[in-house]
């Protein structure tokens, strides 16, 4: 009896005190670490076919394009987490650019105009976290809607004319989207700041602790006295702010701005947020999946300019590796213990 | 002084009578067992004391004052602590997580506040080897069995330093072993002056670990008695109301 005892005891302070896993397999068994491992395969692949692929140019277009993706994609990211979905990103670029146009236009400084495209963003934000959390309004529907009001309200503000005008600071403002500090541009800066927020945030906030119970389970995280509502809410905000900073130093970077800024965008963050292992059931996510997964879109984009196939067949492989991501989940989900 | 006292507490969904006039008393350091078939009440008054819902009619009293829960958070304050029948996980997240969810260990530097995972993994070790159960606070909930969920649900329970415990089921869908050790639990809470009250079905549970036995039956509570002064042949008459009351 007593020997059993000591058995169980001496049992169970092995099985507390063990990991599971170390680091490195944690890492491995992620999705964003297979998205990079066929990063580099391209990347290694393109560098033999492609003279011009490794050329600073390149690489600096590359990384520049991506980045107004994956900074949306932090967002998109969030509130996938949550078993949520925003389709309003793209039309909200265009909102939020032609807000900080016409403040801008009207002489306002860079400063302000950067307030009230965040402003104008985190508005629609939190009119899609109300209505969904505690109306209880399906996020696809909310969202949809939310996508036509916006860009409808884009062509009204914008009067269907192009913006070009950007006041005192015109000069500042394109600098910020298109110009770089120490051969980096300026957006990619912002990303590499973003994704590095949000990663701590997921991991060591409460703000990320609850997030992820929200979309585990959202009975539980309320029984347990979680603020549900007002944590859905917060991504929703979080995820349109995020479009409304991309729109903002994408307009600096063109030097002008339609109200048909991020038309179709919304595909591109939803795609670049799924292949970089946020799971649409909601609850399983990674911070470093969304500019992981933007980048293996920009990647297949370059590449297949690059090597001469016709840019008609791009959105055929994006598609295939969103279909790919999902696949490859599936399988890494019913091997798993 | 009596802990939970229910005064006439009734529950109504629309024309639905859930709950009629129930009155229930609860000693410190007292365990209680909730009887009654599928549909007599039991979940519902569980439901109510835990701050779910409010009652319709009647009142609750913690050591003598009355309280009116409106969020299960307000049961918390009041010192009750429950672990569901469902458990209510998020399997998304590890045992840990789980264990602290909504009240996380927390570290300050400066002005910011981060959540202290070690701290967290090595409270729930603990309270996981004082449950005697084989559950990794670094596991994630979805690989686990019956028995580790119900660890981590009643771990949940042992952080605050709760003035009640309610159990919903506790010992269903869990191996021998584990029904053992979670009933070995509920002696350890009654010793430390705890009050528990167990919803259970099976009757050797009740019968072990219980003071009172209280039955309902389609919403009224038909007896109210100790232990010593009945049989689980008494009480299965109770629940199927074979005998009338007592």
């Amino acid at each position: 009896m007593t020997t059993e005892t000591r058995d169980h005891a001496a049992i169970d302070q092995t099985v507390t005190t063990r990991k599971e896993m170390s680091g490195l397999q944690a890492i491995v068994r992620t999705q964003p670490f297979w998205v990079l491992v066929s990063i580099l395969a391209i990347g290694a692949v393109m560098s033999v076919v492609s003279d011009v692929f490794m050329t600073d140019r390149n690489m600096f277009n590359v990384t520049r394009n991506f980045a107004f993706f994956g900074i949306m994609a932090l967002g998109m990211t969030a509130v996938i987490v949550t078993a949520g979905i925003d389709l309003s990103v793209g039309s909200l670029m265009g909102l939020a650019g032609i807000v900080t146009g016409l403040v801008m236009q009207a002489g306002f400084g860079v400063g302000l105009g950067f307030l009230a495209c965040i402003g104008m963003a985190g508005l629609v934000g939190l009119i899609n976290g109300v209505l969904i959390a505690y109306l209880r309004l399906a996020p696809f529907v909310v969202t949809l809607g939310m996508l036509a009001i916006t860009r409808s309200v884009a062509m009204v503000a914008s009067n269907n004319k192009m913006i070009y005008e950007f006041g005192p600071d015109q000069e500042l403002f394109e600098w910020i989207g298109g110009e770089s500090v120490i051969g980096v541009p300026n957006p990619v800066w912002v990303l590499i700041i973003l994704t590095i927020v949000f990663f701590l945030a997921f991991r060591y906030t409460t703000w990320g602790r609850w997030v992820f119970a929200v979309g585990g389970n959202a009975d539980a995280a309320r029984l347990a006295g979680i603020p549900v509502e007002r944590v859905i809410v917060s991504v929703y905000v979080i995820c349109s702010m995020c479009a409304g900073l991309a729109a903002f130093l994408l307009v600096g970077w063109f030097g002008s701005v339609t109200n048909a800024l991020g038309l179709t965008y919304e595909l591109n963050v939803i795609a670049a947020s799924v292949i970089g292992g946020a799971n649409l059931m909601g609850g399983v996510a990674y911070a470093l999946g969304a500019p992981i997964g933007a980048a293996l879109m920009e990647l297949i984009r370059n590449s297949l300019l690059l090597a001469g196939i016709d840019a008609l067949w791009q959105q055929f492989f994006v598609g295939l590796f969103i279909i790919l991501a999902v696949l490859l989940e599936r399988i890494r989900n019913r091997s798993g213990p | 002084m009596t802990l939970l006292s229910l005064k006439g507490v009734s529950k109504n969904f629309g024309a639905i009578q859930a709950l009629t006039g129930i009155d229930l008393e609860i000693q410190p350091g007292e365990a209680v067992g909730l009887m009654g078939d599928n549909g007599a009440g039991k979940s519902t008054l569980v439901k109510i004391i835990a701050g779910n819902f409010p009652q319709s009619g009647g009142s609750i009293e913690i050591e003598g004052r009355q309280v009116q829960f409106h969020k299960p958070i307000d049961a918390r304050h009041a010192g009750i602590e429950v672990v569901y029948q469902d458990l209510a996980l998020c399997d998304n997240l590890t045992a840990a997580a789980n264990v602290f969810l909504g009240r996380e260990i927390k570290r300050r530097i400066g002005p910011f506040s981060y959540l202290d995972h070690q701290a967290m993994y090595d409270r729930a070790g603990e309270l996981f080897v004082e449950l005697k159960s084989e559950t990794r606070p670094r596991d994630y909930v979805r690989q686990m069995s019956g028995g580790q969920r119900q660890a981590v649900a009643i771990a949940r329970t042992r952080l605050s330093d709760p003035k009640l415990v309610l159990m919903d089921e506790p010992t269903a869908a869990i191996s021998v072993r584990q029904v053992a050790e979670v009933l070995d639990l509920i002696k350890r809470l009654k010793e430390t002056n705890h009050a528990v009250i167990l919803i259970s079905h099976r009757m050797p549970d009740v019968f072990e670990v219980c003071d009172r036995v209280a039955v309902l039956r389609r919403g009224r509570k038909v007896a109210d008695k100790a232990i010593a002064q009945s049989t689980p042949e008494e009480v299965t008459g109770l629940i199927t109301g074979a005998i009338e009351a007592a």
